[in-house]
């Protein structure tokens, strides 16, 4: 199957700083790839190179099997950009607004009309369509926005950092409205700090930290890769968490991960076997006179694993890869 | 949805000029739709020069003398429309860093659309934008008593001011792009005022210390100036050098000299936003 994105050796640099440093990036048809990274690490600017808005220094950037550096606006008709602030007019009502990207992609001025209605409606905003835009609240404009960017109905869809600064609803509103589209058949990229929506819409998920792909793989597999699972205990006297931790991990036997952290009541322990480990744990604490008021068994989230691949935790030891 | 899935073919050259006619139209067209929106936005905008024209004519007028004698108020009429078209620069560099700022100047450059479009539909709406503020600030000029020396005179006065415009226009554009922030329109609007009263517009030039009144005299504006004047049939400050005895060809040459800078300038600042 063809390739949505195919990025090889891209590289670009703004003076001294390089900002992408020979970055590999496989998106398939029909897929999403979720683009991680702390702030810095050049999500952006990759967007942006692929998106045909800034040109890259060296590298093949190919969008729906088209060069992007030399056919751009071939590229622009069949992609989509969500930026990460809406980009639509204050002023306007969101079907004007609408109308005029239609406009721009030179649909006729009917089909312009309709197309607009159609897009309001696919965003749940049909019924406030004539209202200025400056009257939305943060997620409705969103939802405009990405509408904005749907307008031929892109092969494949970019959008950078969609849910930031939304409350849960607006997120939500975000990520049924991506569902929708790829099960209508687009790809997408995305980029975003939440490492729950990675988990909620990837397929693949692509680690970048300073301009290069530190890690790449499902959620499952960068999970796994940094290993097993984690042993929360919420102890009730919060002066005894350290020594429950030290406790927890001997009994846990996990013996080449020695790390734990105790912030306040709640202890978190890597464990490397599930069989068993939860009576060992409770009894050798209980052992010890450490009441324990919750006890979760659980995998290990992305969240965990990103900071451990992006080296941002604060965790004390380092695991073996 | 499915009928519209296909993206439109690509156009030949005549089909490709005919998008970007079509492009620079509808991004005008925008403009156009939020005065409907916002009509006191674009009536405040308007208004602003003639609260001017009233206060110099009524305030200060009294104090003024009009070089060669005349009325002070023909002497600033066309003093007022040539200032006018210079403060369009803010409202140009207000939406080009407004756009930029919020991401619509790149939603513009990652659609299909002629990239040229985006600053041809700039100016296609400012200068509609600018002939509107003219026929406001003619019509109040009228209402004080002001009267123009015959129509195609006048008209040609009315060509040189909307040239004038253009220049500021670009230099508006070139202001925006180069920007970064909407507050730094702050600036040019303070700016502004020391340039238009080093300047003929209100008082001659000729009334001037030595140096201040070459300086005057060759602010880009002083040509439009006493060239709308004599076509207005106004006072003219004729005790002036060579740039008021060639009041005419000033009028063209400035304009034309500062549209081709900034207008070039533009297009590569434009250019270095994919850098």
């Amino acid at each position: 199957m063809a390739r949505a994105i195919e990025v090889a050796g891209l590289t670009k640099r703004y003076g001294e700083k390089v900002v992408l440093d020979g970055v590999d990036l496989d998106v398939g048809s029909g897929t999403v790839c979720a683009l991680l990274g702390p702030n810095g690490a050049g999500k952006t600017t990759a967007v942006r190179i692929l998106t045909t808005l800034v040109r890259p220094d060296a590298g093949r950037v190919q969008v729906a099997g088209i060069d992007v550096v030399r056919h751009p606006r071939a590229v622009r008709r069949r992609i989509g950009l969500i930026g990460q602030q809406p980009a639509v007019d204050d002023v306007l009502a969101a079907r004007q607004n609408l109308v005029l990207f239609a406009r721009l992609h030179h649909l006729g001025r009917r089909d312009a009309g309709v197309r607009a209605d159609e897009l309001l409606e696919q965003v749940g905003l049909a019924d406030v369509g004539d209202k200025p835009v400056r009257e939305f609240s943060g997620g409705m404009r969103r939802r405009l926005d990405i509408a904005a960017g749907l307008v031929l109905a892109p092969e494949v869809l970019f959008l950078d950092e969609p849910t930031t600064g939304l409350d849960p609803a607006g997120r939500r509103d975000v990520w049924e409205a991506v569902r929708a589209l790829v099960a209508g058949g687009t790809s997408v990229l995305l980029t975003t700090q939440y490492l729950e929506e990675a988990e909620q819409l990837a397929d693949d998920v692509c680690v970048l930290d300073g301009g290069r792909v530190v890690a790449r793989g499902t959620p499952g597999e960068l999970t796994a890769a940094i290993g097993g699972d984690r042993l929360e205990l919420v102890v009730s006297d919060p002066g005894r968490a350290e020594e429950a931790a030290r406790l927890a991990e001997r009994a846990a036997a996990s013996a080449r991960v020695a790390t734990a952290t105790g912030p306040g009541e709640r202890v978190v322990v890597p464990v490397t076997r599930r069989h068993g480990v939860v009576g060992t744990v409770v009894r050798a604490l209980d052992e010890a006179g450490i009441a324990v008021d919750d006890v979760v068994l659980r995998p290990t989230t992305l969240d965990e694993a990103y900071l451990r691949i992006t080296g941002r935790d604060d965790e004390r030891t380092e695991v073996p890869a | 949805m499915t009928a519209l899935h296909a993206t439109p073919a690509e156009p030949g050259t005549v089909g490709r000029f005919r998008w970007a006619v079509a492009d620079a139209l509808a991004v005008a067209g925008r403009d156009v739709a939020h005065w409907r929106r916002r009509p006191a936005a674009v009536l405040v905008g308007a208004l602003f020069p003639v609260l001017l024209l009233l206060m110099f004519t009524y305030l200060l007028g009294g104090g003024m003398v009009v070089p060669g004698g005349g009325d002070y108020r023909d002497f600033l009429v066309p003093g007022m429309l040539a200032l006018a078209m210079v403060f369009g620069v803010e409202a140009t560099m207000t939406a080009v860093v407004t756009d930029t700022a919020r991401g619509i100047t790149d939603r513009f450059r990652s659609l299909p659309m002629a990239p040229s479009a985006v600053v041809a539909g700039r100016c296609l709406a400012d200068m509609a934008s600018s002939v509107v503020g003219l026929v406001v600030l003619v019509v109040a000029a009228l209402a004080l008593g002001w009267r123009p020396d015959g129509l195609v005179p006048a008209l040609a006065a009315v060509g040189l001011l909307l040239l004038l415009r253009l220049a500021f226009l670009w230099m508006g554009i070139y202001l925006g792009l180069l920007a970064r922030d909407p507050s730094a329109v702050m600036a040019v609007q303070i700016l502004v005022w020391p340039f238009a009263f080093l300047s003929n517009a209100f008082v001659a030039a000729s009334s001037m210390p030595g140096w201040l009144a070459t300086v005057a005299e060759w602010n880009p504006v002083a040509g439009t100036v006493t060239a709308v004047r004599e076509l207005f049939g106004a006072p003219v400050d004729s005790g002036g050098g060579w740039a008021t005895d060639h009041a005419l060809l000033l009028a063209v040459a400035w304009p034309v000299l500062l549209t081709a800078v900034f207008a070039v300038l533009s297009v590569r600042r434009f250019q270095g936003l994919s850098r």
